[in-house]
């Protein structure tokens, strides 16, 4: 049985809840201000998530890199396993926003996409 | 050199510059044209790559340049005529803009202008801290238009005073791209950005968040070499024998924003000495007739979706001055009202309202409160009361009160506060 | 091995007047300059003031060469191209002893024959400075502004173009005497000269004491400074100066309006321990913006965009009260070592003659024959924010990187960037495009023009982006790139 520390981040004020973990039982013990709390705090505290944003090399294009996202939030134990396999990866000009740069990232079943258009140098 | 009429001319082709123009284009404008002094669009946008952008507006959590896309495409549908890596050297009270870029000067004669130039990033003098001046200190933006837009990393060991939103961004992109994010140092007793912000963005990462302290020293021969940290008391100053030495070779100063109001000084139109940017009507109008402005160089926003809204509308209003004109003659010499921020309110936008009917308004708080409640009284009567559960200076506060028009006729005084 | 005639170490107001001197002469120069352009030291970090000679000594070196130079410059300007502005000086007295004092210094001033003297009342000051507060100043019109980088720079470019060689990033590490030579090492190779100029400024103990025993001490005082945003340029139309407090020649903290519109406040006065301390304090800051308030009352507080510092080298102790003069002579033990020591205010002013005398000096060690085509001329290009709209217009036709502003606070376009970075002596750092241009000194303080002369110098210059520096050898911009092409 764990008890975690949660910020909720719902709004603005950032309520500190403590939450008690067994298992994959949540039991909220204090902290927050409003019902939205509850369900934040209860998914952050199971499954973790976070949107991942970063870039990706471009050849040949008018900009050396592009934007890109994950195409769902991620697990947050696997951030940087996901950005190293980003770093490596290369993509030719030209680049349109929504397109697929790595399919199923790190085997998590979440793509990355370009966020950003990027032109081929003339 | 180049002669064109334009009806609306919006000065900066960022969010609040896109968001205007489309509207002007949507409320009738026939010839609207964006001048940007970047050859790309979107302003500060393309290089902010994390999402949270427009989720109250589109419902959706889109990044930086998405968002900037969103509207860029709209302003081409509308068929808004763009001039990229342009800048407005100077205007006139006639509304005569000069403006240049590689194909030459460009005189353009517009029935009204939409100002959104902008902000620029406060700097180290604005903090006045003691010590060397080596390379290696970054404003938060600049580092992150090299990072992010140039693929140039500024540095390894890095520490950021500020903990606004850009700080904190860029705490987790430096930790991203490999470096040693040190710590985030702030003055305040509380961050400044959003709680997500600095769970995501510090917690996560085991990044460090030094409240109640800032930077007392720099040093470094020709590249930095280290800062010293220091607590600071109620009253801000640094107390003696708290310093704390922290070697790093980057700085990452995220101390504020300026609005950026060259040109609407030059030409003489007011400002207000607490926004920093052009004192304006229900109208977004400055005091220049047929000038209006928006974005944050009329006043710094928290998101941009709040931006995006009053830039719509000051869109709407530039065009309705070209179009209706009816505003404009209800202005001329009439009394108007005076909106002033009294206990407890930093500044409330808009400072002036020359037309009865309600008004939306923004203001920021003084200082943090727990419950709290705003007042708007004229000179006989209260005109709204709202409670709050909070407030804070980080956070912008709108609200929409209806303004009668004796109170308009009278030329009365409002007053905001907060207690 | 490299042979040159003459090597000045030094590439600062005063090595660079030398340089340009010889530059008339059939002489192969040399100049080692340790940093990574020219002034990098406290040429670059003074006030900018061309003296009237009021503050010196009458019968010293300093007086006779601050007078002597003060004569040049309004030509030296006109040749060279570098901008320059008589606004005059007011010494301000605060109660009656202040009046006498100016009655003192008026006596100094007349001794050492600066014309145009004139003490006025409070009506008058009031009149010509009605931001100043002052029952009494004394005028002194011979006193101007220039930009002190402009001048080294112009100097220096002008000796280059007149075949002097600048070595930049060569810091001189050793020094010998040989019989008929002198061989210098430097962090660039070694070297072999008939004459030796020590022109080091600070560091000019250093010099010397590599090849002899010196017979003299430096005591480094620091100066701080602060400018002011040209916001607030309409508060002053003239140098403001206190009546000055002590005999060591510290002149008060003043303000100096720049020609560019900023105002500087400074400088404060600090005997310092390292030679190379040129921290910017809280604690003196706060001083300059309270003293400078003595003067000035509607003095704004939240006026300052940029702070620096610069190192005098002065040759006496501070508890003899700090004042010695110029010493600007052949070594008595090393022929043809020329040592310029103690060279600080007004060493500026006094670098013209400074560099005659010193080519006096020279034409007895070796004989100097005039060049037929020395470029005396160096032209001040108009820049583009002091063009007519019509110059604008035309000068975009024929080159279209004219029309790009890169520096949207200064106005300063992209032609304008790569003819900085195209200098003769080779400087390539952001500083040195921001002395030869302004891009960088608005009040954004490169906020927006960073990203886009860091480009223009990657892609039109080649150089490799963790080649970059802001301004001296070791203070590079970046570490890298977020993705290497290479990266696997």
């Amino acid at each position: 049985m764990t008890k975690k520390d949660i910020t909720c981040i719902v709004c603005p004020i950032g309520c500190k809840i403590i939450v008690k973990l067994d298992g994959t039982k949540v039991d909220l013990l204090s902290g927050n201000k409003c019902k939205r709390g509850i369900d934040y705090a209860i998914h952050e505290a199971l499954d973790p998530r976070r949107m991942l944003t970063t870039s990706v090399l471009v050849k040949n294009g008018e900009w050396p890199l592009v934007s890109v996202k994950s195409s769902k939030p991620v697990p947050k134990e696997s951030v940087f396993s996901i950005l190293k396999e980003i770093k490596k990866t290369k993509v030719k000009a030209p680049v349109k926003t929504g397109q697929k740069i790595i399919k199923n990232v790190a085997g998590i079943g979440i793509d990355i996409l370009a966020t950003k258009s990027i032109k081929k140098t003339s | 050199m180049t002669r064109r009429d334009m009806d609306v001319a919006v000065i900066g082709g960022g969010p609040a510059g896109l968001a205007a123009a489309v509207s002007a284009k949507e409320h009738g404008a026939k010839n609207v044209v964006v001048l940007d002094r970047n050859s790309w669009l979107g302003g500060i946008l393309p290089q902010c790559i994390h999402d949270g952008f427009g989720v109250e507006e589109t419902g959706i959590s889109m990044t930086g340049p998405e968002y900037a896309d969103l509207y860029i495409e709209m302003a081409e549908k509308k068929g808004v005529t763009v001039m990229k890596e342009t800048i407005v050297l100077r205007f006139d009270n006639s509304r005569k803009i000069i403006a240049v870029n590689k194909q030459g000067i460009h005189i353009i004669k517009t029935k009204a202008i939409v100002l959104a130039m902008g902000c620029r990033e406060k700097t180290r003098w604005n903090a006045m801290i003691s010590g060397t001046r080596p390379s290696g200190i970054y404003t938060a933006g600049v580092a992150q238009g090299f990072i992010n837009l140039y693929n140039t990393m500024p540095g390894k060991n890095i520490v950021i005073l500020g903990s606004g939103d850009v700080g904190l961004i860029m705490a987790r992109r430096l930790k991203f791209e490999g470096a040693n994010v040190l710590g985030v140092v702030e003055i305040f007793p509380c961050a400044s950005g959003l709680p997500r912000n600095v769970v995501q963005c510090l917690d996560d990462y085991g990044i460090p968040l030094y409240l109640n302290h800032t930077i007392t020293i720099i040093d470094g021969k020709e590249r930095l070499e280290g800062v010293t940290i220091a607590q600071v008391g109620e009253n801000l100053i640094p107390i003696s024998g708290t310093e704390k030495r922290i070697e790093c070779d980057t700085l990452l100063l995220s101390l504020g924003l300026i609005p950026e109001n060259e040109l609407s000084k030059d030409v003489g139109i007011e400002i207000d000495s607490v926004t920093g940017g052009p004192i304006i009507n229900q109208y977004l109008e400055t005091t220049l007739d047929g000038v209006f402005a928006c974005g944050n160089c009329l006043q710094v926003y928290d998101t941009v979706d709040m931006l995006s809204i009053d830039a719509k509308k000051a869109g709407k209003y530039a065009a309705e001055f070209t179009t209706k004109r009816k505003i404009n003659k209800e202005k001329v010499r009439k009394p108007y009202v005076q909106v002033r921020g009294g206990k407890g309110v930093k500044y409330v936008v808009p400072q002036r309202v020359n037309k009865e009917g309600k008004v939306h308004f923004t203001l920021r708080a003084e200082k943090p409160r727990e419950i709290s409640t705003i007042k708007v009284v004229s000179e006989k009567k209260t005109l709204l009361r709202k409670r709050l559960p909070w407030v804070n200076p980080a956070n912008m506060i709108t609200m929409d009160v209806t303004v009668p028009a004796e109170i308009v006729k009278q030329g009365q005084t409002l007053e905001v506060s907060i207690g | 091995m490299k042979n040159f005639q003459a090597g000045i170490i030094g590439g600062g107001v005063i090595g660079s007047a030398v340089a340009r001197e010889l530059s008339r002469y059939q002489l192969d120069v040399v100049v080692f300059e340790m940093g990574s352009g020219v002034p990098s030291g406290a040429s670059k970090a003074n006030s900018g003031v061309v003296h009237s000679g009021i503050n010196s000594s009458p019968g010293s070196l300093k007086a006779c060469y601050c007078v002597e130079g003060n004569k040049m410059f309004q030509s030296l300007a006109d040749e060279l191209g570098f901008d320059l502005e008589w606004v005059g000086k007011l010494v301000i007295a605060k109660n009656e002893d202040e009046i006498k004092e100016l009655e003192r210094l008026k006596k100094v001033g007349l001794q050492n024959r600066v014309p145009g003297l004139e003490i006025i009342d409070e009506s008058e000051v009031n009149k010509r400075e009605p931001n100043v507060s002052g029952v009494a100043a004394l005028c002194i019109p011979t006193a101007g502004i220039i930009p002190p980088y402009q001048f080294t720079i112009a100097l220096a470019e002008n000796a280059a173009v007149n075949d002097v060689k600048f070595l930049l990033e060569t810091k001189v590490t050793d020094l010998k005497k040989k019989k008929n030579h002198f061989l210098i090492e430097t962090s660039k190779g070694a070297f072999q000269t008939e004459i030796v100029v020590n022109a080091a400024g600070v560091h000019c103990r250093e010099i010397a004491s590599m090849v002899e025993e010196p017979d003299f001490q430096v005591y480094p005082r620091r100066g701080e400074y602060l400018v002011l945003d040209k916001n607030y340029n309409s508060l002053i139309n003239s140098m403001i100066y206190p009546v000055p407090v002590e005999e060591s020649g510290f002149l008060g903290i003043h303000i100096t309006p720049t020609i560019e519109g900023n105002i500087l406040l400074g400088p404060s006065a600090e005997f310092i321990d390292d030679l190379d301390d040129r921290r910017t304090t809280k604690e003196m800051m706060n001083t300059l913006l309270e003293e400078a308030r003595d003067l000035i009352p509607a003095l704004p507080d939240k006026a300052v965009i940029n702070a620096y510092s610069g190192i005098r080298c002065k040759l006496a102790h501070p508890k003899s009260g700090g004042w010695a003069d110029y010493r600007i002579e052949e070594s008595k033990n090393t022929s043809g070592l020329i040592n310029l020591l103690g060279i600080e205010s007004p060493g500026l002013t006094a670098a013209p003659a400074i560099a005659q005398e010193v080519t006096k000096m020279i034409s007895q060690i070796v004989e100097l024959k005039k060049k037929n085509n020395f470029k005396s001329r160096r032209i001040r290009k108009k820049r583009f924010s002091e063009m007519s709209t019509g110059e604008q217009s035309n000068l975009i036709k024929k080159d279209n990187r004219w029309g790009r502003i890169v520096c949207r606070c200064e106005h300063v376009t992209e032609a304008e960037i790569i003819e900085s970075l195209s200098n003769p002596l080779g400087a390539k750092t952001l500083s040195s495009v921001k002395y030869r241009c302004r891009a960088g000194m608005g009040r954004c303080q490169g906020g927006f023009c960073t990203q886009h002369i860091v480009r223009i110098m990657e892609e039109q210059f080649n150089i490799d982006v963790k080649d970059i520096k802001l301004k001296s050898p070791s203070s590079h911009l970046f570490y890298g790139r977020t993705r290497e092409v290479k990266d696997d």
